[in-house]
């Protein structure tokens, strides 16, 4: 009962850890925006001056991405396994690139979030910006220099931008897909489910990259 | 009309299989898929060729048996249409239709355009029935169903066990089809009382049985002849939660 082993229950396990990262998703994103009002650094410090709220979130956060990680290949190697050979001539009709590449777009995520840990949190990627080592004139760790010359590298800005493509495309499918899981889903509100979770994820994109695109091009220095 | 078919053309179970491309001659635009399919296989017999394998039965859209994959999609361009029911006349002299069959896991082929859908059944063995005893004929009004009940029911009961959801789907799952006979039953209350066994062990069966789970890409309902729609899969993951909470 723990761990599912049918069908269904892991199809809700990929969906409800889905979702719950989702909100961690959203909340991330009002955090970035942060940096529009000259308040990254005050918000950086707030949160590590709360080991505790930091930590229960990593280790929600590790627990999320376990599940689904490891749902979301086992489901995806048995989903390969039930259709061992393809059409010649292959016509979809309303499967999606997005929803076809469902574990390509997870692991481009999973990869980028490494990476972005180790450039942002554990900060030696690019040990000259690292913000523990640089602090502000209010004697803080130094976030928002180190993201603006972060971003300013054109090579930086361009992974951030890709991840956040391979993120739209994965919630284009996912958001609208959960509800499914759910069983939220009837003729009537069916339409609009869909609608509103590809206007989500674009949402989603356009405030995540905001922040490298209007860096990159100099708007915010 | 005369069109150009790249048939697969496979001898047995364990033939690796091939498009085979061949050209049908003087096709009559009132002539049905199979038709066609007849008079191309008359010229193979009088040439002393095989026959192109193909399954019927019907010949009138509702025994299922005819599915396969014109042009990459299960049960043909047609919508809402079985392939003895779709006509020559919806494609244009000189096409070249491409005719696979049904592909998955779970559906082995037998031989050309011929698989074994015996795992549907499986599924329906497993717990697509209710178990009651029903003694004599009872009172037509003994059982007061609201309409729209009895309604979805007949729409799940529409199922015609084609297998094109499963040809159509990414994951080879047959999820729609499972959700159709879950639905059908759960929705009437003489099948209430073995709803929650029934979903889970018809759930368990189709994954035993070789068929992936749903990734909700919806192209089963897209191609279903009888217009099964994927509210029914929904059902079933509510009728799996009910199941799971109890
Ligand atoms: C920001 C991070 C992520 C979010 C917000 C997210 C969200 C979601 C959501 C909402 C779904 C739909 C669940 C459903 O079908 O009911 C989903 C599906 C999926 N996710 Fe993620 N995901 C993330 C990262 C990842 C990663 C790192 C992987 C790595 C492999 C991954 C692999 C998958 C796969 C394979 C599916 C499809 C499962 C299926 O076939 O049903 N995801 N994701
Ligand atoms: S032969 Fe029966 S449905 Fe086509």
């Amino acid at each position: 009962m723990l761990l599912p082993t049918s069908s269904v229950g892991r199809k809700l396990v990929m969906a409800a850890t889905g979702q719950l990262i989702i909100l961690f998703v959203i909340l991330h994103v009002l955090g970035n925006a942060t940096i529009y009002f000259g308040l990254l650094n005050a918000y950086a410090a707030h949160l590590h001056a709360l080991p505790p709220l930091i930590w229960s979130f990593r280790i929600g956060l590790i627990i999320l991405f376990s599940f689904h990680i490891y749902y979301g290949i086992v489901l995806t190697l048995e989903n390969n396994r039930a259709k061992p050979q393809s059409y010649v001539m292959r016509n979809d009709l309303s499967a999606t690139v997005a929803g076809r590449n469902m574990v390509w777009t997870g692991a481009v995520i999973g990869s980028f979030i490494i990476y972005h840990l180790l450039h942002f949190t554990v900060q030696i990627t690019n040990p000259g910006l690292a913000a523990a080592r640089h602090l502000d004139s209010l004697g803080r760790p130094d976030v928002f220099t180190m993201v603006v010359k972060s971003f300013q590298n054109f090579g930086i800005a361009s992974v951030y931008l890709l991840s956040m493509i391979a993120l739209w495309l994965h919630l284009s499918h996912g958001i609208q897909s959960s509800f499914q899981t759910w069983g939220l889903n009837s003729e009537q509100s069916f339409p609009i489910v869909k609608r509103l979770s590809a206007l989500a994820a674009i949402v989603l994109f356009v405030a995540y990259v905001a922040v490298p695109v209007v860096i990159a091009t100099g708007i915010l220095k | 009309m005369n069109l150009t078919l790249y048939v697969w053309r496979q001898k047995g179970p364990k033939d690796a299989g091939r498009l085979v491309r061949y050209e049908a001659k003087d096709v009559s635009p009132d002539m049905s898929f199979l038709e066609m399919l007849d008079l191309v296989n008359e010229g193979l017999v009088r040439k002393g060729d095989d026959p192109i394998a193909f399954d019927h039965d019907c010949r009138e859209g509702i025994c299922g048996m005819c599915a396969q994959v014109i042009n990459g999609i299960p049960q043909g361009p047609q919508k809402k249409t079985t392939v003895c029911q779709l006509h020559m006349r919806h494609f244009k002299n000189g096409d070249t239709i491409y005719i696979e069959p049904l592909r998955a896991r779970a559906f082995p082929v037998i031989r050309d355009l011929v698989v074994d859908r015996g795992s549907l059944d499986k599924i329906i063995q497993s717990g697509g029935y209710i178990s009651a005893h029903t003694g004599g004929v009872p009172d037509g009004n003994a059982i007061l169903i609201p309409k729209d009940d009895a309604d979805r029911a007949m729409d799940a009961a529409e199922c015609i066990g084609c297998g094109a959801c499963v040809a159509a789907c990414p994951n080879g799952s047959a999820m729609l089809f499972t959700a159709a006979k879950v639905t059908q039953l759960a929705t009437l209350p003489q099948g209430r009382t073995e709803a929650a066994r029934r979903v889970c062990v018809m759930t368990e069966e189709m994954l035993g049985q070789g068929f992936g789970n749903c990734g909700n890409h919806y192209e089963c309902q897209a191609v279903c002849p009888k217009d099964i729609k994927v509210q029914f899969i929904a059902k079933l993951n509510r009728e799996f939660i009910k199941a799971r909470l109890k």
